[in-house]
């Protein structure tokens, strides 16, 4: 064991394949971000040039991915030891984690400038400051220190629809806080769900999740109370007049279903908390993803189609 | 990938693996030279072509 390690982190020569590389970028996690980002960008009010719309989602995505290549660098040790991550790229060792960490902080770089030169330099500014604090202030300071970790870490999930927005108008206004708000607050039930079935693994890689740390009881009612807050805030869009009915009707009944599955998640317990616990992780990506759909459908009837 | 060995076992196999790597990073350079291209001729416009002597 001791031999394979170091030759691990002494060895030269690079031997993995390509696809092991693109598997440092999340790829599933960057889809999630890439449609948040499009969403953004197209329900910004004025207009972007297609071919500049285009970089930027890629400089969006790019960055995205450099941020999960350093989070992979520096979380080998505790993924080598989790069911879920152990077949990462690292922990396989398939790719050294000096490689991760220079793959990460050189697409970090050009994403960035690209993303300035090509829409302007508050979005780049904004692309930077989310692999910050996804990379350093997350993964490398509240992962393992604090039961709230992804509560504040899930912010630099929650920034793409708001880069989108910038690299459109150039600035930052209240509908784009908005939409951080709400993937901010989707962030919390959406972990902790899978916290909630995956406790055993986080337990055996000590990172401190609220049910490891809290109680199980504790994290349910934490549950209901963002879901709770994500719902009325789903209202937001509503309230600014960046959207209508079409919008509103959608996001009243998404947010209706998600909180019925978290109430009935927090008065369950054992193996039927776990299965519930499953279904609200399930329902939390649909819920996002619709919620998305129906804000662009929304806006690109009135926009481009000059309906409702 | 995961049923794969991590390391190659041969040197052709190793061989075989930089090659697919050297291929994509040159895609990667040729994507990036069309990308900084292609902001070059939307940034500028076709007014570039409208100036008085």
């Amino acid at each position: 064991m001791a031999y394979a390690d170091d030759h691990r982190e002494t060895s030269a020569a690079s031997f993995g394949q390509v696809e092991d590389y693109l598997a440092l970028l999340k790829p599933r996690v960057m889809s999630l971000v890439v449609f948040t980002g499009i969403v953004g960008m197209l329900v910004a009010p004025g207009g972007i040039h297609p071919v500049i719309g285009f970089i930027a989602i890629l400089c969006i995505a790019i960055g995205a991915g450099a941020s999960g290549a350093l989070n992979m660098w520096y979380d080998a040790d505790i993924d080598a030891v989790m069911s879920r991550t152990l077949n990462r790229p690292i922990p396989s060792g398939r790719v050294t984690r000096d490689e991760a960490l220079f793959f990460g902080i050189t697409l970090s770089a050009f994403s960035v400038v690209v993303l300035g030169l090509a829409a302007n330099w508050l979005a780049a500014g904004l692309l930077a400051f989310t692999i910050f604090f996804y990379a350093v202030v997350y993964t490398m300071w509240l992962k393992r220190s604090t039961p709230q970790n992804i509560v504040i870490g899930g912010a630099a999930g929650a920034f793409p629809p708001m880069i989108g927005w910038a690299a459109v108008t150039g600035s930052v206004s209240i509908d784009a806080l908005i939409l951080f708000m709400i993937i901010f607050l989707w962030t919390p039930p959406h972990f902790w769900a899978l916290a909630l079935y995956k406790k055993g693994d986080y337990q055996a890689a000590g990172i401190p999740m609220l049910p490891n740390v809290a109680g199980e009881l504790v994290t349910q009612n934490q549950i209901v109370i963002y879901t709770v807050l994500l719902t009325l805030t789903a209202f937001g869009p509503v309230l600014t007049g960046l959207v209508g009915w079409f919008y509103a009707v959608p996001a009243t009944l998404l947010g209706v279903g998600f909180s019925v599955l978290a109430v009935r998640l927090r008065f369950s317990e054992g193996k039927e908390m776990k299965r519930r616990a499953r279904v609200l992780f399930a329902y939390s990506l649909s819920y996002l993803f619709v919620l998305f759909v129906a804000l662009l459908a929304d806006v690109g009837l009135i926009k481009w189609f000059g309906v409702l | 990938m995961a049923d794969e060995k991590p390391t190659p076992q041969t040197d052709e196999e190793f061989l075989r693996r930089r090659r697919r790597r050297s291929i994509a990073i040159a895609l990667a350079l040729a994507a990036l030279v069309v990308i900084f291209y292609a902001i070059t001729v939307v940034k500028l416009g076709p007014e570039v072509l409208v100036r008085e002597i």
